[in-house]
C-alpha cells in the first residue's frame, strides 16, 4: 500500500478548480443561513439541537472533503479521518447510554 | 547485516557534530532531541520522586506531624500530574521513540524535523506553565475530577493548562512517527521485518494522535467551568459531574498504554538479543499492540464502577476490560517462549527486561481483579489500587525503560556505563521496589484508603515497611542515574555493537553519525535472525 502512495500521493496537480470552490462557498454560505434561520423556531429541545448538528456536520465533511483534500486521498487517510468520528461516536453514545440506563432510585 | 563499521568508531570527532549551545536549542537532529527529551523527564522524574518519598515520610506515623494534610494533598497532586503527563506519557515514546525510530528502520530523521523540534517546544512550554502553577498548588489529585476541582481554592485552571499545553506535544510527536514509519522505512524494511519496538511506537502513536485531543477538550471545558461558570458539571445548572469522568477516563485509560505499549516494544528488542533466540511469535506481538491500541478505547468505565454510573454500563464495561487481558497474556507468553533454552545471559538491560516480565505480570493480574464489578467495589480507591497502579507503571513502564537505557547506552552516547555498579543498582531498585508496593495490597484489601495523610494505627507495621522500602528503591536510582552519569565521562568508547544486536541501529558507528547512514541501506532479512550462525 505504502508503495502505491508514493508513485502518485503527493504530486500536487490535484487543483480544484474555481467553479468547485464557488459552489463549495455557496453551500456553506448557504447551510449557515440555514442554522441561523432554524434556530429561530422552536421544534423541540432535541430536534433543534439534532438539526443544527446536523448541517454543522454536513458543513465539516464538505470542508474535509473539498478543502482538506480528502477527495484525493488514499485509503490509509481515510481510515484516520473516520477512525476518529468512529471514537467520537462510541463516547457521546457510551455517555447516553450510561446516563439513561442509571438506577432511578439513586437520583 | 551487522557489518563491519567498527573503523568509524575511531574516526568520530564530536556529539552529532554542529557545535554550540544553540545548535542544540535549534536542533532537527532527531538523536538530539530525543536526548533533550532525556534529560527533561528525568529532572521531573526526579522532582516527583521527591514528592513521593516525601509522603512516604508523612506515612511513618499514623499522625498527620511531618505534613499537615493540605500540603500532603498537594504532594500527591504533585506527584501524579509530574509522574504521568510530564514523565511518563511524553517519556519513553518521544525519548527513545525519538532516538530509535528512524535508526531501527533505516531513515536518517523523522519525517517532519521542524515539527519535531517543535513538538520539542510545545513541552517545555506546558512545563514553564507547570512552574507558574507551583505558586499556589493544586490539591485535587492528577485527575481533577469535578465538583472538587472546580470549587478548590487553589490554583487548578494553571496545572490543567499546562497539561493542556503537554497535549499538543504528544499529538504532533505521534503525528510525526505515524507519517516516519509509512513513509522513511528503508529499501527491504517491509512490515514484517519492521522491529516490534516500531510496531509499538506506531501502536502507540495512534493513542497519541487520537485519544489526546479528548482530555485537552476536558481539560478546557473544566478550565471554561472553573473561570465562566458555565455548568458541563454542575447539577444544580443541569450538568453532571460523572461527564468529566468519563470524558476524562476516555483518554486516561487509553494513555495507560501510551505509557505501557513503548515499554512492550523494548522488552521485544531486549530479550531476543540476551537470549540468542529469534522472538517467538513476531506476529502475535505485532499485533497484539495494534489490539491493545483498539480494545483500550472500550473500556473507560472500569475505572467508575463506584462513581454512582448505570448498573448495565459498569456490566458491559468489565466484560469488555477483561478482553484487554488477552492480547498483553500473548505479549507475555511469546517473551517467555522466546527465552525458552535460549542461552540467557544476565546483564544490565536483561535484568531490567526480566524485572519488567515479573512485576507487569503482577501489575497486569492484579488489574483483572479491579475489572471485576464485584471485587472492585471493595477495593475501589484503596492501597490496592496504588500498588497495581505502580506495579504497572513502575514494574512495567519505568523497568522497560531503565533497561532500554541500559540497553542502547552505548549507541546513544558512544560510551559506557560500569556494569558491576549498574546491576547493584537494579538490585537496589528490584528490591526496593517490591517492598516499598507489595505491602500495599495488603493494605488495600484490609481496606486502608488512598490519599490520607492520616491513618488508623492497626496499617503502621505496612506503611512503615513500604516507607524503608521507599528509601531502598531510591537508593537504588541515585546510584543508578550516577552511574549513568559517570559513564558519560569515562575515557573508553564503546563499541558499536555492544551486545550483538541485529537490529539496524547497531550498524551505524558510536555514536551515531549526523544524518545515521553514509548511505541508505537495503535489508533482506527480519532483524531477529538470532542463534544461527
Ligand atoms: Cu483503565
Amino acid at each position: 500500500m505504502s508503495t502505491h502512495t508514493q508513485t502518485h500521493g503527493h504530486d500536487e496537480h490535484h487543483e480544484i478548480g474555481p467553479k468547485t470552490l464557488i459552489m463549495v462557498w455557496l453551500a456553506l454560505t448557504v447551510l449557515t443561513v440555514v442554522t441561523i434561520y432554524i434556530a429561530l423556531y422552536d421544534f423541540g429541545r432535541a430536534l433543534n439541537i439534532i438539526g443544527a448538528m446536523t448541517i454543522a456536520s454536513i458543513k465539516a465533511s464538505i470542508v474535509a472533503y473539498y478543502f482538506m483534500h480528502l477527495k484525493f486521498e488514499d485509503k490509509l487517510t481515510w481510515v484516520y479521518a473516520l477512525y476518529p468520528m468512529f471514537l467520537l461516536f462510541l463516547l457521546i453514545a457510551t455517555t447516553i447510554m450510561e446516563t439513561f440506563t442509571r438506577n432511578p432510585a439513586l437520583y | 547485516m551487522a557489518n563491519g563499521t567498527a573503523h568509524d568508531t575511531m574516526a568520530e570527532p564530536s556529539f552529532y557534530e554542529p557545535k554550540g549551545f544553540m545548535s542544540w536549542l535549534l536542533t532537527t537532529d532527531h538523536k538530539r532531541i530525543g536526548i533533550m527529551y532525556l534529560v527533561t523527564i528525568s529532572f521531573f522524574f526526579l522532582v516527583g520522586g521527591v514528592f513521593a518519598l516525601l509522603m512516604r515520610y508523612e506515612l511513618l506515623t499514623p499522625e498527620a506531624d511531618f505534613l499537615s494534610p493540605h500540603t500532603y494533598n498537594v504532594f500527591f497532586t504533585m506527584h501524579g500530574s509530574l509522574m504521568v503527563f510530564f514523565f511518563i506519557v511524553p517519556g519513553v515514546a518521544a525519548s527513545l521513540g525519538n532516538f530509535l525510530i528512524p535508526l531501527m528502520i533505516g531513515a536518517r530523521d523523522v519525517a517532519f524535523p521542524k515539527l519535531n523540534l517543535g513538538s520539542y517546544w510545545v513541552y517545555l512550554a506546558g512545563t514553564a506553565i507547570l512552574f507558574g502553577a507551583l505558586l499556589q498548588p493544586a490539591d485535587t489529585g492528577w485527575t481533577y475530577y469535578t465538583p472538587y476541582s472546580v470549587q478548590s481554592q487553589t490554583d487548578v485552571v494553571l496545572i490543567t493548562l499546562g497539561v493542556f499545553v503537554l497535549g499538543f506535544s504528544s499529538i504532533l510527536t505521534g503525528m510525526n512517527f505515524i507519517v516516519t514509519i509509512h513513509k522513511l522505512r528503508c529499501p527491504g524494511m517491509t512490515w514484517s521485518r519492521l522491529p516490534l519496538f516500531i510496531w509499538a511506537s506506531y501502536a502507540t502513536a495512534i493513542l497519541q494522535l487520537l485519544a489526546t485531543p479528548v482530555v485537552g477538550i476536558t481539560l478546557l471545558l473544566l478550565i471554561a467551568e472553573r473561570t465562566l461558570g458555565i455548568g458541563f458539571f454542575d447539577p444544580a445548572k443541569g450538568g453532571d459531574p460523572i461527564l468529566f469522568q468519563n470524558f476524562f477516563w476516555f483518554y486516561s485509560h487509553p494513555a495507560v498504554y501510551i505509557m505501557v505499549i513503548p515499554a512492550f516494544g523494548i522488552i521485544s528488542e531486549i530479550i531476543p538479543v540476551f537470549a540468542k533466540k529469534p522472538i517467538f511469535g513476531y506476529k502475535a506481538i505485532a499485533y497484539s499492540s495494534f489490539a491493545i491500541a483498539i480494545i483500550s478505547f472500550f473500556v473507560w468505565l472500569h475505572h467508575m464502577f463506584v462513581s454512582g454510573i448505570s448498573e448495565t454500563a459498569a456490566a458491559i464495561f468489565s466484560f469488555l476490560t477483561m478482553l484487554v487481558a488477552i492480547p498483553t497474556a500473548i505479549k507475555v507468553f511469546n517473551w517467555t517462549a522466546t527465552m525458552y533454552r535460549g542461552s540467557i545471559s544476565l546483564e544490565s538491560p536483561m535484568l531490567y527486561a526480566l524485572s519488567f516480565l515479573f512485576l507487569f505480570t503482577i501489575g497486569g493480574l492484579t488489574g483483572v481483579y479491579l475489572g471485576a464489578l464485584a471485587v472492585d467495589v471493595h477495593l475501589h480507591d484503596t492501597y490496592f489500587v496504588v500498588a497495581h497502579m505502580h506495579y504497572v507503571m513502575i514494574g512495567g513502564t519505568v523497568f522497560g525503560f531503565f533497561g532500554a537505557i541500559h540497553f542502547w547506552y552505548s549507541k546513544w552516547f558512544g560510551r559506557m556505563f560500569n556494569e558491576l555498579v549498574a546491576k547493584i543498582a537494579w538490585f537496589f531498585f528490584f528490591v526496593g521496589f517490591n517492598v516499598t508496593f507489595f505491602p500495599q495490597f495488603f493494605m488495600g484489601v484490609q481496606g486502608m484508603p488512598r490519599r490520607y495523610a492520616t491513618y488508623p494505627a492497626e496499617f503502621q507495621t505496612y506503611h512503615e515497611i513500604s516507607t524503608y522500602g521507599s528509601w531502598i528503591l531510591a537508593v537504588g536510582v541515585v546510584i543508578m542515574f550516577v552511574n549513568l552519569i559517570a559513564g558519560l565521562f569515562s575515557k573508553e568508547k564503546a563499541p558499536v555493537n555492544q551486545y550483538g544486536s541485529l537490529s539496524l541501529e547497531f550498524t551505524v558507528p558510536s555514536p551515531p553519525p549526523h544524518e545515521n547512514f553514509k548511505d541508505i541501506p537495503t535489508v533482506t532479512d527480519w532483524t531477529y535472525g538470532y542463534g544461527k550462525k
